[in-house]
């Protein structure tokens, strides 16, 4: 079956930004032509099949989210590979990353072919799973990358947990190169934790939670690029949240230390302030952070320092969230609000469209090395995006298990209405 | 007089006003508990809960006096013995409370945060008793009602607190209490001690003590913790004595008159010598006994006997 994407703005960094006309058959983009829509120098449906009208909207090669945790195996309460995989889809992403930090966590090739299983069922967008760096997240061991890079792994990460140990680090970037496997670093120095709970600073002072400073990620990045130099092996920031850590990638990445890095939504929308009166639905790890550190966050965005926009999706119930501030779990999730609220960056001027959809396209797949971009012969993986839908999020229509986010009910602009993944349309919005 | 509020939360939420209306009425429940009969009926058929998730000896004996005091039924609940033990959650016990009609919920957790979300989600009145590092808006409402009787107003009183600032809710509502109704408050401590951003709430920071309690009309003496050690706040107890410790000689800089205050437990020897503590400038235990009637006062502000107290 054929169907034809006309009328719309594509964008695909490196390639296209304009008007142009994408044709797919059986699985595969069969065809683009530039254009200025019009009927004359389009693409015209010959065979029987679907024409979709984008016109008005922008066109990008699917979106891909590197950083999520879909909790199966072990916490299927909270989200399954199945309704992640659907938010996801409902969010525009036509791949997902997922965390190894489930039980059993992905530190053999029999998880990772697990989850690899349970996503072919689920039949809706791409899994790539991230295997753990050590044995159980326990830091102590590496795990058998060569077996896990076979079984389907993409990268490696102990993410939710920091790798404290900087010789067991340092081996993993160098085993890992062998294998050609990115390292995705959580960086936080646990010891200057010490428990804290928000971001340190006037506003954890006044609501007398324990702070949690700055330089608990950026000692960590630090030691990273340290690593990363002294190796030759790249790594990949995760979730960077602080001033000191975009100075840190920035002046690593100018001396040419092969470091990339990712941030949230959260992280350029929010600040402490956000947790409000103790909001566990704001408590995530590494905290909201200070104004400073968000705008800081937003200026590694616009000059390159950071290289990916992703959600830590970090779904969690209500039984971890309805309790004492400092005794919820970390997290929120993301996919479904992700495109909406990074599209404010273009409103703003931080980001030009086709800088945001390297971020969240193109970036990820060259870090993870898998095929991407709206090119004839490649699988029909695409992502249609109203930019001027208004609307109101709501947590009560998402199709993720879990509702804790800090942006239900916030209004926002622009929205993802169609994911297609291999020619398959797995989300379509509604209202046309 | 009215409260026209259900909780008492923290002192960041009070107005001036609100506080001048309790710390008037404590003023008139003081003469109470200096009656041969210590009980006036004005919460009678009243119920009291006295839901304590950390130890405590003094506040939750004061809230028990003083609801006994204006005849409301009070019993109390520990971590130890209730649900909690059992695994159940905070906010479902709260509910089970809620469910016998309760007519107030003073609480008492480690926990920051604790007493809000109570507010948020069920009926009773709720009074923090001390949240987590957070709020004690129950000692600052004593400590203001104690300074107030002795110097008359607390507006312009140069008010030195010194100690643990990081780990202090007393400290913090003081902060808030204190400049709120007008006193100008010093803090200080070692620097491990002081946490970011405090300048925020409107007080200064003097490093030195020596120069912090200068000129001071109150200081007030935090209790240092000897597990701070492990997280390495400080050296030694003996070390603390030496240089943030209140002794007779360090106190001579500060005002003639001075009012040594302290919410204890105290550590004699350790942030207060023994006779500064029992000396003639120390209100310490005046603050004890106030602290019943500033309980009184909320107790009968927000489960509103409609009679005035004075007239039972």
């Amino acid at each position: 079956m054929q169907i034809l994407i006309k009328g719309g703005r594509v964008v695909d960094p490196g390639n296209y930004n304009g008007m142009a006309d994408i044709l797919v058959e059986d699985g595969k983009i069969v065809k683009i032509r530039e254009g200025k829509g019009t009927k004359a120098k389009g693409i015209r449906q010959k065979s029987e099949g679907r024409t979709i009208d984008a016109t008005g909207k922008i066109v990008t090669p699917g979106l891909i989210d590197m950083h999520v945790h879909l909790r199966e195996p072990g916490h299927e309460y909270k989200e399954t590979i199945e309704t992640g995989c659907l938010a996801a889809a409902a969010g525009g992403f036509t791949a997902i990353c997922c965390m190894p930090n489930t039980n059993p966590v992905n530190d053999n090739s029999q998880v990772t072919k697990f989850i690899l299983q349970r996503a072919m069922i689920a039949d809706t967008v791409r899994v790539y799973p991230v295997a753990a760096i050590s044995k159980g997240l326990e830091g102590t061991g590496l795990c058998e990358y060569g077996d896990l890079k076979d079984a389907g792994a993409v990268a490696i990460s102990d993410d939710g947990r920091p790798v404290t140990d900087s010789q067991l680090m340092r081996r993993a970037m160098e085993y890992a190169k062998g294998f050609d496997l990115p390292v995705i670093s959580h960086c936080e120095d646990l010891n200057l934790l010490a428990g804290g709970v928000v971001n340190e600073g006037a506003f954890a002072t006044r609501m007398g939670l324990p702070g949690i400073p700055n330089a608990c990620e950026s000692v960590m990045v630090m030691r990273d690029i340290a690593l990363s130099e002294l190796t030759g092996s790249p790594v990949h920031i995760a979730h960077v949240s602080t001033m000191e850590s975009v100075r840190a990638i920035r002046a690593a990445k100018k001396r040419g230390v092969p470091v990339t890095a990712e941030t949230a939504p959260h992280y350029f929308t929010l600040t402490e302030d956000d947790v409000g009166q103790y909001d566990t639905n704001a408590k995530m790890n590494p905290p909201l952070r200070s104004k400073q550190d968000m705008e800081a966050v937003r200026e590694g965005l616009a000059d390159g320092t950071i290289d990916v926009i992703v959600t830590d999706h970090a779904p969690h119930s209500s039984i971890e969230k309805e309790v004492e501030f400092d005794q919820a779990e970390n997290g929120i999730i993301g996919l479904e609000t992700s495109v909406s609220l990074s599209l404010k960056l273009v409103e703003d001027g931080v980001l030009k469209i086709n800088e945001l959809v390297e971020k969240m396209s193109t970036n990820p797949a060259q870090i993870l090395k898998l095929e991407n971009g709206l090119r004839a012969g490649n699988p029909a993986d695409i992502t249609i995006i109203d930019p001027d839908r208004l609307y109101t999020i709501n947590a009560e229509n998402f199709y993720s298990l879990s509702r804790n986010t800090p942006f239900n009910g916030r209004e926002v602009k622009g929205k993802a209405v169609l994911t297609m993944v291999g020619g398959k349309i797995v989300f379509e919005d509604k209202i046309r | 007089m009215q409260l026209e509020r259900k909780n008492i939360l923290d002192m960041a939420s009070l107005s001036v006003d609100e506080i001048s209306t309790i710390l008037d009425t404590a003023d008139s429940m003081k003469e109470i508990s200096q009656r041969s009969v210590k009980k006036v009926p004005t919460l009678r058929g009243k119920t009291v809960v006295l839901f304590f998730y950390e130890p405590s000896t003094r506040t939750r004996t004061s809230f028990d006096i003083a609801a006994k005091r204006l005849s409301a039924d009070s019993l109390s609940i520990s971590a130890s013995s209730s649900s909690m033990v059992k695994g159940e959650t905070l906010i479902d016990t709260a509910r089970n409370l809620e469910a016998m009609n309760p007519d107030v919920i003073v609480i008492r957790h480690s926990s920051a945060g604790a007493p809000h979300m109570l507010a948020r989600m069920i009926t009773p009145c709720i009074i923090n008793a001390g949240d987590g590092m957070h709020a004690h808006p129950t000692q600052s409402l004593l400590d203001l009602m104690t300074v107030r009787e002795n110097k008359g107003e607390v507006k312009g009183l140069r008010i030195a607190i010194i100690g643990d600032i990081s780990h202090s809710r007393v400290a913090r509502s003081n902060c808030i209490g204190f400049t709120k109704m007008g006193a100008e408050v010093i803090l200080s401590g070692p620097r491990t001690m002081i946490p970011k951003g405090i300048e925020t709430l409107g007080v200064s920071v003097i490093h030195n003590v020596e120069d912090a309690i200068c000129d001071a009309d109150v200081i007030m003496m935090l209790r240092i913790q000897k597990e701070r050690q492990k997280s390495f706040l400080f050296p030694s107890e003996r070390e603390y004595a030496k240089v943030y410790g209140l002794s007779n000689k360090r106190l001579k800089s500060a005002k003639d008159n001075v009012l040594i205050m302290h919410p204890g437990p105290i550590n004699r020897g350790v942030e207060i010598a023994p006779e500064v503590a029992d000396g003639p400038y120390s209100i310490i235990l005046d603050q004890v006994t106030n602290g019943v009637a500033v309980r009184m006062a909320l107790l009968y502000l927000l489960a509103g006997g409609t009679r005035n107290a004075d007239t039972d």
